[in-house]
C-alpha cells in the first residue's frame, strides 16, 4: 500500500477519534439545549470536572489495588453530581423567576466560576493523568493502528449507541423526548418535568466525563480550562449537526472531528504552504459559517420556527 | 364532579378571567363558547395547571387542584386535548398514543386502549409508524384526541377539537364525543362552533371577555335570542 493511503487511514481514524470526543460532548449541549432552551456554556468544564476526577482518583485506586476502571465510574459520579448540583442551584431558580438571556449569564458566569475554583485548587499549571488504558497497537494489513486511538472510537461509539437506544426504546428516554418536543404537552400526560430535567443533566455531565476520559487517554493533562476550547469546538459540533438533535449531535462531532484531522494534516499541502496547520481550527469555524448560512437550523436540524 | 368557583387568572397586568364559576357533574357534556380572546383557553390550562390562579377554587371529586402537583391531573383521570393539538411531531403516531399512556403500566391495558382508539379513528392505525409531524391537521386532532383518551379518563377536557378541520371530519369529532358521552365518560368542551358546541351538550356556560355571562341547558341557549345572534349567526 503507498505510504499516502496510509497516512490518509491513520489520520481518518485520528478524526474519528478526537470526533467521537466531540460527539459525547456535542450530546451533552444538544440534550440540555433541547429540554430547557439553553445554551450551558458550562458544559465544556464538566470535562475539566471530569478530568481531575481521573487524575486524583486513580491513583487512590491504584494504592488500594482497585482496578482502573472503578477510578473512571467514580469520575462519572463526581461528573454528574456536579452536573446536577449546578442545575439545581444555578439553573432552576433562575428558569423560575428570570428571562432567557439572565439564564445564558448564568451559564456564562457558571463555566467562569467552574474554572476560577479549579484554578483555586489545583493551581493553574497543567497536572499530568497517569496512563488510564493502554490497548495494543494493531497491524491491520500493513498499517500499524494506535490501540488506544482504536479504543477510543469504540468507546465512543457503544455510548452513542447505548444512548439512542435509551432515547428511542426506553420509558425514560421517551419522557426526555417528549418534553424537549412539547414541554406542556409532557406535563399534560403525567411526565414529571423537573425530574426529567435534571436526568438530562445527569447523563450529558456523565457523557463529559467519558469525553474527559476518551480525550485524556491522548493527552493526558488536566488544566483548568481543558474544557474551554473543547467545549466551544463541541457546541460548534452541535450547532452543525442541528442544536436540539440527537443524532446532529453526533454526526456533527465526527464531521468536526474529521475536518480537524484532516485540515491540519493536508492543509499546507493543497495550499502550497500558503495556509498552513495552524489555522485547522479557523477551518472548523469557517464550516459551522457556511454550514449555518446554507441551512441555519444545521445538517439533521428542523427549521424551527416558520410553521405554527 | 368537578367545581370551579371565583377563579381570577391574571397574565401580567391582562385580568383574563374575573370571578369564574362553574360546574361540571358527572357523565355531563358541558360546553364552554365565546368569541376568540373569551377566556376559553385560559379556563382550562387552569383547571390543567398549565396556568396559575391567582385566586379562586378548582375542585375535582373533592380534591384541591390547585395544591396538585403539575404532572398528577392526569392520574386523577382528568384528560386534557390542548389547543392546536400538541402532538409529538417526531413521534410515531404509535409513540404518541403510549404518551398518552405513561400513566399507566399494564401492557395489556395500554394494548386494550390503543385498540380501542384504533377503532375511533381507524386512519391512525392505517398511520401508526408515520410521524406525527407528517399527519394532516385533522389526523392530528385525531390524534390529540386518542392520546388523551389512552389513559382511561373519566374526564376529558377539549380545546377547539373542531378547529381547521372539514365538515365532515368535525362531525365525525362530534360523533366520538356523543360516543364518549354514551360511555359515561364526562366532558368540558371548549368551542367555537357553537351551533355544534350546544346541539351536543347537556348544559353550556358562555363566556364573554373573562366572565360567564349566560349559562343553562344547552337546549335552552340553543333558542336564546342573544345567542343566536351573537354566536349562532343568526
Ligand atoms: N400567554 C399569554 N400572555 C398574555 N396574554 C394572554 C396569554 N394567553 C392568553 N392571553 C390573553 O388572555 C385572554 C384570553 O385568552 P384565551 O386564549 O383564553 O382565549 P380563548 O377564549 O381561548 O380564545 P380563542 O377562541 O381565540 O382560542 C386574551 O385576551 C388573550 O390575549
Ligand atoms: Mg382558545
Amino acid at each position: 500500500m503507498p505510504d499516502q493511503i496510509v497516512t490518509f487511514i491513520l489520520q481518518v481514524l485520528n478524526g474519528l477519534k478526537i470526533g467521537s470526543v466531540y460527539a459525547l460532548v456535542a450530546l451533552g449541549y444538544t440534550m440540555v439545549y433541547g429540554i430547557i432552551k439553553l445554551i450551558n456554556f458550562a458544559h465544556g468544564d464538566f470535562i475539566m470536572v471530569g478530568s481531575y476526577a481521573l487524575l486524583y482518583t486513580m491513583p487512590i485506586m491504584v494504592s488500594l489495588g482497585m482496578p482502573a476502571w472503578i477510578a473512571v465510574v467514580m469520575a462519572i459520579a463526581i461528573c454528574v453530581l456536579v452536573g446536577i448540583t449546578v442545575e439545581k442551584v444555578a439553573y432552576k431558580p433562575v428558569r423560575k423567576k428570570g428571562t432567557n438571556m439572565s439564564a445564558l449569564i448564568t451559564a456564562i458566569a457558571m463555566s467562569l466560576f467552574l474554572e476560577n475554583l479549579a484554578q483555586t485548587i489545583f493551581g493553574a499549571a497543567p497536572k499530568p493523568v497517569g496512563t488510564i488504558f493502554t490497548f495494543p497497537d494493531m497491524i491491520i494489513g500493513k498499517v500499524k493502528v494506535n490501540g488506544n486511538t482504536i479504543l477510543t472510537i469504540i468507546i465512543g461509539v457503544s455510548v452513542m449507541i447505548a444512548l439512542q437506544f435509551f432515547v428511542r426504546k426506553t420509558r425514560l428516554g421517551k419522557s426526555m423526548r417528549a418534553v424537549s418536543e412539547d414541554g406542556q404537552a409532557a406535563i399534560l400526560m403525567g411526565i414529571n418535568k423537573n425530574r426529567t430535567i435534571t436526568m438530562t443533566f445527569a447523563i450529558g455531565s456523565g457523557l463529559a466525563a467519558v469525553a474527559s476520559l476518551m480525550y485524556c487517554a491522548s493527552y493526558p493533562q488536566a488544566t483548568p480550562t481543558i474544557g474551554a476550547m473543547l467545549g466551544l469546538k463541541a457546541f460548534v459540533a452541535a450547532v452543525l449537526g442541528g442544536i436540539g438533535s440527537i443524532p446532529g449531535a453526533m454526526l456533527g462531532g465526527i464531521v468536526i472531528g474529521l475536518v480537524e484531522s484532516l485540515s491540519k494534516a493536508y492543509i499546507g499541502d493543497l495550499t502550497g504552504g500558503v495556509i498552513t496547520s495552524a489555522f485547522s481550527d479557523a477551518i472548523v469555524f469557517g464550516i459551522l459559517i457556511v454550514v449555518l448560512l446554507v441551512k441555519p437550523s444545521g445538517i439533521l436540524g428542523k427549521n424551527i420556527g416558520e410553521k405554527v | 364532579m368537578l367545581r370551579v368557583e371565583g377563579l381570577n387568572v391574571f397574565y401580567g397586568a391582562i385580568h383574563a378571567l374575573h370571578d369564574i364559576s362553574l360546574t361540571v357533574n358527572d357523565g355531563e357534556v358541558v360546553s364552554l363558547i365565546g368569541a376568540n380572546g373569551a377566556g376559553k383557553t385560559t379556563t382550562l390550562h387552569t383547571i390543567t395547571h398549565l396556568k396559575e390562579a391567582q385566586s379562586g377554587i378548582i375542585e375535582y371529586n373533592g380534591k384541591d387542584l390547585r395544591k396538585a402537583k403539575d404532572n398528577t391531573i392526569i392520574s386523577m383521570g382528568m384528560a386534557h386535548v390542548p389547543e392546536g393539538r400538541h402532538v409529538f411531531r417526531d413521534m410515531t403516531v404509535q409513540e404518541n398514543l403510549e404518551m398518552g399512556a405513561f400513566i399507566l403500566n399494564d401492557k395489556a391495558v395500554i394494548r386494550k386502549n390503543m385498540d380501542m382508539v384504533f377503532e375511533y379513528f381507524p386512519r391512525l392505525l392505517e398511520r401508526r409508524r408515520q410521524s406525527a409531524g407528517t399527519l394532516s391537521g385533522g389526523e392530528q386532532q385525531m390524534l390529540a384526541t386518542g392520546r388523551a383518551l389512552m389513559s382511561n379518563p373519566k374526564i376529558v377536557l377539549m380545546d377547539e377539537p373542531s378547529m381547521g378541520l372539514s365538515p365532515l371530519l368535525v362531525k365525525e369529532i362530534f360523533k366520538i364525543i356523543k360516543t364518549l358521552h354514551a360511555n359515561g365518560i364526562t366532558v368540558l368542551l371548549v368551542e367555537q362552533n357553537a351551533k355544534m358546541a350546544l346541539s351536543i351538550a347537556d348544559r353550556a356556560y358562555v363566556l364573554e371577555t373573562g366572565s360567564i355571562s349566560m349559562s343553562g341547558k344547552a337546549s335552552d341557549l340553543l333558542k336564546d335570542e342573544n345567542v343566536k345572534k351573537a354566536y349562532l349567526g343568526a
